[in-house]
């Protein structure tokens, strides 16, 4: 398949696997966490860990849309669908995140209640169209790559005069969630989470750019390499780390330069800033709230905005206490470390939601790594 | 003065009639159709008999058994339709006990108000893929069910064949050190089917690969009488059919990504919709597994008949207690190939 198989091939990650071994220090380990899910399912996948000295560590970071989605946001969607009698239009991944009382999207739907699986945000506008007199509303999550199609349906929805349409949105932001990883206390005092550095966003930094990480870079003196999602954009970017860290430099550097640019997507960022607000906090499961971290609809487009149309408050659900998905997130615990790890937790009956999504770490260590930690 | 013409019965409007309860009712217009649609296009000296079994001779051998029933949806596909598919499919699972198949039987469900015409297409497609196969379809049975409590069409066959003594096909067989093939390549089925989906428009020029496989498992089985383990990888893919012979076996495997087979466009549709050619379906290859000295006779074997042709050895059989399947990445590292969690796909066979 051209443009993807040259980004995958063995030969080539060999010489790059040799010049990481030549040039990591013996002496020391280096700890560079992925930001993205996509980049851990990348890892796990293609067996990157394979190809790496033992003294080369990745930890995971909480970038999985899926994952940082708490329980209480599933129970409002659920109540959309049940209460309201919406149809609630979802991409596939959400379906199997558990929710309170043992429902899941997926649950909830085999009891009646009408959930459809979309693959973009303009498909739940088209049931929109379709079914006038329904309510139809759109489940939307991501990071700042799924925002400006939400925003797109928005504008769009206004522009037809859809009155049947609304939007439940739970996007999140990429720079908050570094930043409070970063100031907390596991990395800044307690030394549990030692990381040197971070694989940067993909596909989120296409919208908006390498601009935005300059600040960590400098203020907390951790290198960047902005990375694309292959496996050997992810060799690339460790390499390109371990030369930051043995040369004592902490900049922002792009290996993704086929698709990121220092400014991102300047008119995807103005449809959202069109669109959206920075909401004051929002509850990220495992980071707990954190401020200035997600968007929300402006009062201008109030209309189309699920939480003000059905008038529901925020809530906020404890997580299963036996789950460890919010150490994960955090970098703090692999999943082995979790006691229910593969025995009462597993992709069938995930308990946490780094198990639902193929971006979660847990999912992706069971999927494709279960046999490393083997007996 | 309007005289009866005894014998006449106004034919099936197949152009523009639909089903209807009474075509389930067990009454003249269940006869009707059965005469005029079924019987008409399977048409065989068993079926001709018309009684509510069908008393075939008996070959020596052991018996082979085998039904599955067909909810594909939509019904047609590029490459083919429910009613091939279903002849298809059970003359695989047939063929995979190293069996030759001899008979089908066919149970149909149809949904009330579901056009005689696209019914029609169906059933000749099942009788065409049969007459191709050689294996009549001998005996049937036709049910209707309410508007909305069907999907158009479901049909349910079972197959029956014979397998010769001294050959033992089975997914408990496969031993360490022994070698997987596989007939061609994958995924094929299933990105035919996902082109289709009612939310995904995508065009492809991707066909589904139907087929029955039992003249290529006949020459499989003559090159290499000992071959271990036959399996079609339909739903769940090449994937799940590897663990289910795993489980079976009590062993585990490892296959090079390198040497699997798959169109570039199968893998160009995976890659936008995420998902893995791995788990996704087919319906006219085969998995196989045989001792490590046969691999190149039985791979000549199968790339020597029309379906073989892209043929590969994928791997091998080895030791492992967790029964893991394991794959060495095109990438230069290792992963599991895991059971399929969830679903991948909506129906598709």
């Amino acid at each position: 398949m051209k443009y993807v198989d040259e980004f995958r091939d063995g030969e080539l990650a060999k010489g790059i696997a040799s010049r990481i071994a030549n040039e990591a220090d013996p002496a020391r380990t280096y700890h560079f966490m992925e930001f993205c899910g996509g980049h851990t399912h990348a890892i796990s996948r293609y067996g990157v860990k394979d190809l790496l000295p033992a003294n080369v560590v990745m930890v995971h970071g909480p970038g999985c849309p899926v994952c940082v989605l708490p329980i209480g946001r599933i129970d409002m969607a659920i109540e959309l669908a049940i209460r309201e009698k919406a149809i609630l239009c979802t991409y596939a991944d959400t379906m199997r995140v558990p929710a309170s009382g043992g429902l899941s999207l997926m649950k909830a739907k085999a009891k009646g209640a009408d959930i459809r699986m979309v693959y973009s945000a303009s498909d739940a506008l088209r049931i929109a169209q379709e079914t006038p007199g329904r309510e139809v509303v759109f489940l939307a999550i991501g990071f700042e790559t799924t925002t400006p199609p939400t925003a797109l349906v928005v504008r769009q929805a206004a522009q037809l005069g859809l009155e049947n349409f609304s939007v439940f949105c739970n996007h999140v932001l990429t720079p908050a969630a570094i930043s409070h990883i970063l100031e907390s206390p596991e990395v800044r005092e307690l030394g549990t989470v030692k990381i040197d550095g971070f694989v940067g966003p993909a596909h989120v930094s296409t919208i908006i750019g390498s601009q935005p990480y300059d600040y960590f870079a400098e203020e907390y003196a951790k290198p960047v390499v902005i990375a694309g999602f292959e496996p050997l954009d992810v060799m690339q970017a460790i390499l390109m780390l371990v030369r930051q860290v043995n040369e004592g430099r902490a900049v922002v550097e792009n290996e993704f330069s086929r698709a990121v640019t220092a400014d991102g997507n300047a008119k995807a960022k103005a449809l959202v800033a069109e669109i959206f607000e920075l909401r004051r906090a929002f509850e990220w499961r495992g980071l707990g709230r954190v401020p200035y971290s997600a968007l929300r609809l402006k009062d201008q487009w109030a209309a189309f905005d699920a939480e003000r149309r059905f008038d529901m408050p925020e809530r906020s659900v404890a997580d299963n206490k036996a789950c460890e998905c919010g150490a994960i997130l955090r970098g703090v615990k692999k999943p082995v470390d979790c006691k229910v790890f593969g025995t009462a937790c597993t992709p069938e009956t995930p308990m946490g939601s780094c198990m639902v999504s193929s971006e979660g770490a847990c999912a992706a260590h069971y999927t494709y790594g279960r046999f490393r930690s083997a007996a | 003065m309007s005289a009866v013409r005894t014998g006449y019965v106004r034919p099936l409007d197949v152009k523009r009639g639909l089903v209807d309860m009474s075509h389930g009712s067990g009454g003249r217009a269940m006869a009707q159709l059965i005469d005029e649609l079924f019987l008409a296009a399977f048409d065989n000296e068993w079926l001709r008999e018309m009684n509510d079994q069908a008393r075939v001779p008996m070959p020596s051998g052991r018996l082979v058994i085998a039904t599955d029933s067909h909810v594909v949806s939509p019904l047609f596909f590029p490459g083919g339709d429910i009613g091939c598919l279903s002849v298809h499919g059970t003359i695989n699972d047939v063929a995979m006990a190293g069996a030759k198949p001899l008979y089908l039987t066919s149970g149909f469900i149809l949904e009330e108000g579901y056009p005689l015409a696209d019914l029609k297409r169906i059933v000749d497609s099942m009788a065409a893929a049969a007459r191709e196969a050689g294996v009549p379809i001998v005996t049937g049975d036709t049910k209707v069910v309410e508007q909305g409590k069907g999907d158009g069409v479901f049909i349910n066959t079972t197959g029956v064949g014979v397998v010769l003594e001294g050959v033992d096909v089975s997914g408990a067989n496969a031993r360490p050190g022994d070698a997987i093939l596989v007939s061609g390549t994958l995924g094929d089925h299933g990105v035919a089917i996902m082109s289709l989906r009612e939310n995904l428009t995508f065009e492809t020029t991707i066909q589904s690969d139907t087929a029955a496989l039992h003249t290529l498992v006949a020459a499989m089985v003559e090159a290499v009488p000992g071959i271990r383990t036959l399996r079609d990888p339909t739903r769940g893919g090449l994937a799940t059919t590897l663990n289910e012979i795993a489980r079976q076996s009590k062993a585990g495997m490892t296959i090079r990504e390198a040497a699997i087979p798959v169109r570039p466009e199968v893998s160009a549709a995976c890659e936008f919709l995420g998902l893995d050619p791995l788990y996704v379906a087919n319906e006219g290859k085969l998995v196989a597994i045989c001792a490590p000295e046969d691999a190149e006779r039985l791979l000549a074997a199968m790339r020597a008949h029309p379906q073989g042709r892209d043929s590969a050895i994928i791997g091998e059989v080895v030791a492992d207690a967790n029964h893991f399947v394991q794959m060495e990445t095109g990438f230069g590292g290792r992963r599991m190939v895991d059971w399929l969690a969830g679903e991948q796909l909506p129906r598709i066979c």
